[in-house]
């Protein structure tokens, strides 16, 4: 399982790189998604991979810590989540309002000469 | 107990978020308002800021420390928020700048654009939370709302340079912070804690492999702050930022510049200064020549722009360069006097950049209009120009300016930047081993002479250009209101150099308390939570 995440997370990361070099806006959004993906996934697992063992516990007593997972990479993980997604809403409309004012999808607001 | 003095500490954070609330539901077209709720805020910023040096400075926390538990959890399990000299200092660089920049703003720049008031708000929310918290995390979370307002801000006056450079900064940054979230990650991994004093006392107890995480980690995280930093290689970001962003705002952005060395200063001094085990002095040369090669950088850059925005955005280049290379280089004394290179340089850059669009308008005040008119098209009103009455001898006015600022920048006599290059030297000159003068401070001073001799080289073109070589110079109009915050700005920079004695010893103090690891473990993670008996007994 760890030789899965860790390759998963390694795709997602690589494509993502190589997406951010490109030079059309929306190969760099969708490269920023991916790269934000796999760094969520990254702090995800952080925490270790654990099966089956819930991060919190609402019985009564005190917890045994051995069946619980770490919750913190977890709450941090959704901050993470929630805070990537704004930015890149905002980027999206930073894309579109660039394409709308220069009249190109390219990042630097101009056709490259060939 | 916690007396209300303590609850200050929160401030910073907290009413700029009030202010930009309220800010954001009211109409542009009471801009006065507007104005007034951002200037009381900023203005309590200032005050707060005050009392928390004076705090800090006087014995109120015992060793100077002011924590703030929030939510009332006790220390390595909930969010931190410190207070030191250093954090105390920082904060009221911050407010004075707000409060030169917003000032600047009223006549015109603040009603080219919607929600400019809050968004500075915002921006002096994240500024200050950055300044404040003692916990990774949080420090992600500050630093993005900090970003995402410098977002807003930098397209602030829609146009096409401003969307192409906005572009590239959003893309950049948010690299920079997923790479943020990796060090972070990371470093949880390895120590299992964010509180940046519980990392502290944990660092010299790890195992080797965790040490060696640990190390991974603090280096991808150094990366996303030194992209704020702007060092060499990875602030070409910058100049195109600050050359196209309006200027007050480029005001704003010099200062965030300087959030990046702040909390390298912070992270490193605490965690890898001595006492760290096998960690300690992890990272130094690389940031100490990474700072250097900075330096020749930015000087380079400086010589080669054409345009004043640009010159600009090296020169904070250069200084962030030089901080960077104090921070690496691993000395109390040379901390306390990059501290105050970097009070110096940070007014004098802001001032700069003020002044820069004044003195257009001596250069083409045809060109200047018609700038201004193209700036308005996003709202339907047309920014009032420049009405009422002008200052009068503007020209000798900004010709002074101008003359200051370059003075600051280059670090000539004899204002605050030589005091703050002399004490670069003498710190470097006594090193506090004793014993010769080792082969990297003489690198570094040849570096920051050189540098300050292409500032003056690069600024003094300009304003031979612009004032004596222009031919029909016209004596622009300038606002009271706009010649005020730099000239405020630039009488900080001659205060700090009247003053230079009692700042020194300020800093001497602030930077004496930085190397005192111990001090920050003891009082962050013995500080004892409210217990709820004395809450029940208070209501």
């Amino acid at each position: 399982m760890n030789l899965v995440i860790a390759l998963a997370i390694g795709v997602l990361f690589g494509s993502g790189i190589w997406l951010v070099l490109r030079p059309r806006t929306f190969q760099v959004i969708i490269g920023l998604l991916l790269m934000s993906y796999a760094v969520n996934l990254f702090i995800f697992i952080m925490g270790r991979l654990m099966v089956d063992r819930p991060p919190l516990t609402l019985g009564d007593g005190l917890p045994d810590p051995t069946a619980l997972t770490d919750p913190l990479p977890q709450a941090l993980v959704l901050t993470a989540i929630v805070i990537g997604f704004a930015t890149t809403a905002l980027y999206l409309v930073m894309m579109i309002g660039s394409r709308g004012v220069t009249g190109t999808d390219h990042v630097d607001g101009r056709e490259s000469e060939e | 107990m916690l007396g209300w003095l303590d609850h200050l500490i929160l401030v910073p954070v907290l009413l700029p978020l009030l202010a930009g609330a309220v800010l954001i539901p009211i109409n542009e077209t009471h801009h006065r308002l507007k104005f007034a709720i951002n200037a009381m805020s900023v203005l309590g910023l200032l005050v707060t800021a005050l009392v928390l040096v004076q705090l800090t400075d006087g014995g109120h926390w015992s060793e100077d420390i002011g924590v703030y538990l929030a939510a009332n959890w006790l220390a390595p399990f909930g969010i931190v928020l410190l207070v030191d000299r250093l954090a105390a200092m920082m904060l009221l660089l911050a407010a004075v700048i707000a409060t030169a920049t917003l000032l600047y703003s009223m006549v015109r720049w603040s009603r080219i654009g919607v929600h400019f008031h809050s968004l500075f708000q915002f921006l002096l929310m994240g500024v200050n939370g950055a300044f404040l918290t003692h916990d990774l995390f949080n420090l992600f979370v500050f630093f993005e709302v900090m970003l995402a307002a410098s977002y807003g801000l930098l397209l602030h006056g829609y146009n096409v340079n401003r969307i192409r450079a906005g572009l590239q900064y959003i893309a950049v940054n948010l690299v920079a912070s997923l790479v943020f979230l990796i060090g972070v990650a990371l470093i949880y991994a390895a120590t299992g804690t964010l509180n940046m004093s519980d990392l502290a006392a944990r660092v010299a107890t790890l195992g080797a492999e965790d040490l060696a995480l640990l190390k991974i980690g603090m280096a991808v995280l150094v990366i996303a702050f030194l992209v704020k930093g702007a060092m060499w290689p990875l602030g070409f970001w910058l100049p195109t930022a600050y050359a196209s962003a309006s200027p007050p705002v480029a005001a704003m952005l010099v200062l965030m510049t300087k959030v990046g060395v702040y909390v390298i200063m912070r992270v490193w001094l605490l965690v890898f200064s001595d006492g760290g085990g096998e960690a300690t002095g992890f990272g130094r040369e690389f940031l100490l020549w990474g700072g250097l090669a900075t330096v020749a950088f930015g000087a380079v850059g400086m010589l080669a722009s054409q345009e004043q925005g640009r010159l600009a955005g090296y020169a904070a280049i250069v200084s962030s360069g030089t901080l960077l290379a104090v921070v690496g280089y691993g000395q109390a004394s040379l901390i306390t006097a990059g501290l105050f290179y970097l009070l110096s340089s940070t007014l004098a850059v802001a001032a700069f950049m003020l002044l820069i669009e004044l003195v257009d308008r001596v250069r083409s005040p045809a060109a200047a209009m018609l700038a201004v008119t193209m700036e308005a098209f996003e709202f339907e009103e047309n920014p009032a120009q420049p009405v009422g009455k002008g200052i009068p001898a503007a020209l000798a006015f900004l010709g002074l300016s101008f003359a200051a600022s370059t003075l600051i920048i280059a670090g000539l006599p004899p204002l605050s930047g030589f005091v703050a290059k002399f004490g670069l030297f003498h710190a470097l000159l006594h090193p506090q081993a004793g014993g010769a003068v080792a082969a990297p401070a003489w690198t570094f001073m040849a570096l920051v002479l050189v540098s300050g001799l292409i500032a003056i080289i690069a600024m003094m073109r300009f304003g031979v250009r612009t004032f004596w070589a222009s031919g029909a110079v016209a004596p622009p109009r300038l606002q009271f209101m706009e010649a005020a915050p730099v000239t405020l700005l630039l009488f900080l920079c001659v205060a700090l150099t009247v003053q230079a004695g009692p700042i020194f010893g300020f800093l001497e103090r602030t930077s004496a308390d930085l190397h005192q690891r111990a001090q920050y473990v003891d009082r962050v993670l013995s500080s004892p939570a409210v217990s709820a008996g004395a809450g029940e007994a208070e209501r």
